[in-house]
């Protein structure tokens, strides 16, 4: 690129892009690259996915100049950051729309994420030649993961506490340095002021490093090209568009979709995805039922249905290793996938099996949200409009029947044996469906 | 391109410069990455938790009260006979965390436990009589259901230890004094 000619007539931008070669670089990620022609709305999410994180960016920065990372209290017993953060809702000017972008922004991003996920995971998107763009992506999930739980805390209200007082101990399961790890993460044994502070400290910094990982994220798309809903490689100039104008303005309608609904949550429900109850300040008990935000719930599940201990010829791997595991393994897993899913055809569209599990897949990930969302020990249900629809009953004697944990376990299982099962036995018995020959024929009748 | 170790007069030379400056920056980046985790451990002032005492007078038999120290709970709780009895008959079975109930305790009516589920940290229940104490009278854990007998063992549930006793000791019959022994 930086032996490239100037793009440039304007000898202005021309005599800067010769010093600097940056104006050169976006001419050419814009126009250089050809994108197949078919791609549909589901390609939208990657492009809201990074205006979102522009957006949790400017917001954070905007509030990080009222925050206060202090649990020191007030004469009303009331901590200095949750003040702060109550400060940033009542008096700073626009401070309650500016919280709340960012509170919902951090749901709509997921949301985002999730559908971009679950597209390359339905289109292929993931097999040779994009393993790197595919486990950059697995990257950004767990950053993205990582930052909201540290946000999450930076509020100090009664489920803030919560969570940063739980998932540290989650470091505990790990022998012989656990307890060590535990005391350098908390900078004390317990969860208090220097944890707050450098909370907030990884809470700054982790979105840089994530938008680092995005332009690597980018750059192997540039380079491997787009995938496509047929899933199969471009063959002629026949088969592509230019960036510009074709996909900017489909992005940009796209967005302005997410962002209607992105903008209607935040003025009119924006409590509606958070916990009630983290509107009060810490008073450093724990409350009885503790969840995460809606987006970790699936691997919280996977985190708390193990309550046995495994014993591998003497080892013995207790439940709360085996929970920490199971959830390091199910964010793991995700990296393997290119190599797990043995098919050589990317598309679910030509794979009639295939496509079976993948739905089986989705609707997996929400049952274990559910579990991640009730009590362990209680009869399972499924919240419904019109009331609950019980899968779980009382035996009696204090046993129940499909109980949260049981289910848990059940879609646990079916979380992993979709990746080292399912995936790698379809694509050796599987009879794919004929593909086009390319994209611009129609498929042979 | 000019200067790589393959056309210098003497590559020998050469790999061992580049060796060794390149193990010298790695000791560098060594140190200064210790320094930096360093500087996240524990200060002074928070290292090392308080005592506190804890006054038993006025504690019903089958109740306790909850003590707390810095943001660390204690249990202290008063048993009854029965839940003695079944503390030590509780040393003949399998336990996942084998220790007796004379291990636990100092004085058989007496239980000081740290509230804190072995799990992932939440205080367990049924220090007072009215909580809710699980299956086995002792103490249970809200978060993910494990339930502990009366001597704080760890019987159901996924925590993979008892509930810890912290160091106390009696300084008098009416009070005892917790994050110390005598
Ligand atoms: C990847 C991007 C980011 C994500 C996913 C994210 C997520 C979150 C979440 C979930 C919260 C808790 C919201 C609540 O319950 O109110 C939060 C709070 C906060 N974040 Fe971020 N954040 C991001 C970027 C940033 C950046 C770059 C900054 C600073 C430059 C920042 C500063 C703050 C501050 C000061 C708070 C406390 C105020 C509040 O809770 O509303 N964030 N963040
Ligand atoms: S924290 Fe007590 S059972 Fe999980």
């Amino acid at each position: 690129m930086a032996g490239s000619r100037s793009p440039f007539k304007n000898p202005l931008l021309k005599g800067f892009d010769e010093r600097l070669p940056v104006l050169r670089a976006v001419h050419h990620s814009m126009t250089a690259h050809a994108y197949p022609k078919n791609l549909n709305y589901w390609w939208n999410f990657g492009s809201i996915a990074g205006i979102m994180l522009m957006v949790m960016i400017l917001t954070g920065l905007f509030m990080a100049m009222h925050y206060k990372p202090s649990v020191e209290e007030d004469t009303y017993g009331i901590n200095q950051a949750f003040r702060s953060v109550e400060h940033i809702m009542r008096d700073v000017k626009g401070g309650m729309f500016l919280r709340y972008l960012h509170s919902v922004g951090a749901s709509f991003f997921f949301i985002a994420v999730i559908f971009h996920m679950f597209r390359g995971m339905y289109y292929g998107s993931y097999k040779a030649p994009r393993e790197v763009l595919w486990i950059l992506g697995c990257i950004i999930l767990i950053l993205m993961m990582g930052i909201s739980f540290l946000g999450y805390s930076l509020v100090w209200g009664v489920m803030s506490f919560a969570a940063a007082e739980v998932i540290t101990q989650v470091f505990t399961a790990i022998p012989v340095l656990g307890d060590g790890i535990l005391v350098l993460l908390r900078g004390g044994e317990d969860v208090d002021d220097a944890l707050l502070n450098r909370f907030f400290a990884l809470h700054f910094l982790l979105p840089f490093v994530l938008a680092g990982v995005v332009i690597l994220h980018i750059l192997t798309l540039q380079t491997v090209g787009s995938n496509n809903p047929l899933g199969i490689d471009l063959k002629s100039k026949k088969d592509t568009v230019s960036f510009h104008p074709y996909y900017t303005f489909k992005d940009i309608f796209g967005l302005s979709v997410f962002f209607t609904i992105y903008l209607a949550v935040v003025a009119w429900a924006p409590e509606r995805l958070a916990e009630a109850i983290n509107n009060q300040p810490t008073d450093y008990n724990l409350p009885s039922h503790i969840v995460p935000e809606w987006y970790l719930l699936p691997f919280y599940a996977i985190l708390k249905v193990f309550t046995w201990d495994l014993n591998l010829f003497g080892l013995v791997i207790t439940g709360k290793q085996l929970g920490a595991l199971a959830m390091a393994g199910s964010l793991g897993i995700l990296f393997l996938l290119p190599w797990l899913d043995t098919s050589p055809v990317r598309s679910g569209r030509f794979r009639p099996v295939f496509k079976i599990f993948f739905w089986g897949f989705a609707v997996c990930c929400v049952i274990l949200a559910l579990v991640g969302a009730q009590t362990s020990g209680e009869a399972f249900f499924i919240p419904t409009p019109f009331g609950r629809l019980p899968l779980g009953f009382d035996g009696g004697n204090g046993f129940v029947w499909g109980s949260t944990q049981q289910w848990g376990v059940l879609f646990t299982g079916y979380y992993f044996a979709y990746f080292i099962v399912i995936l790698p036995v379809l694509g050796l018995f599987e009879r794919p469906k004929q593909l086009p020959a390319s994209i611009s024929e129609p498929v042979l009748a | 391109m000019a200067g790589t170790p393959t056309d210098v007069a003497n590559p020998d030379r050469r790999n061992f410069i580049v060796l060794s400056t390149m193990a010298m920056a790695g000791i560098g980046a060594a140190s200064a990455g210790v320094a930096l985790v360093r500087t996240m451990t524990p200060t002074r002032d928070v290292a090392g938790g308080g005592t506190i005492e804890v006054s038993l007078d006025g504690i019903a038999e089958g109740s306790g009260i909850v003590a707390t120290s810095g943001r660390k709970k204690y249990s202290v709780r008063r048993r009854t006979s029965a839940e003695i009895e079944a503390a030590v008959a509780g040393d003949a079975d399998k336990l996942r965390h084998q220790e007796t109930d004379a291990e636990r305790v100092q004085r058989p009516e007496w239980l000081v436990l740290r509230l804190q589920c072995p799990h992932l940290g939440c205080p367990p229940q049924g220090t007072a009589a009215g909580e809710k104490r699980g299956e086995f009278g002792g103490f249970f854990c809200p978060c993910h259901n494990s339930q502990f007998d009366t001597s704080g063992r760890i019987r159901k549930g996924p925590s993979p230890a008892n509930l810890p006793v912290p160091k106390y000791f009696f300084a008098s019959d009416e009070m005892i004094v917790i994050g110390k022994e005598a």
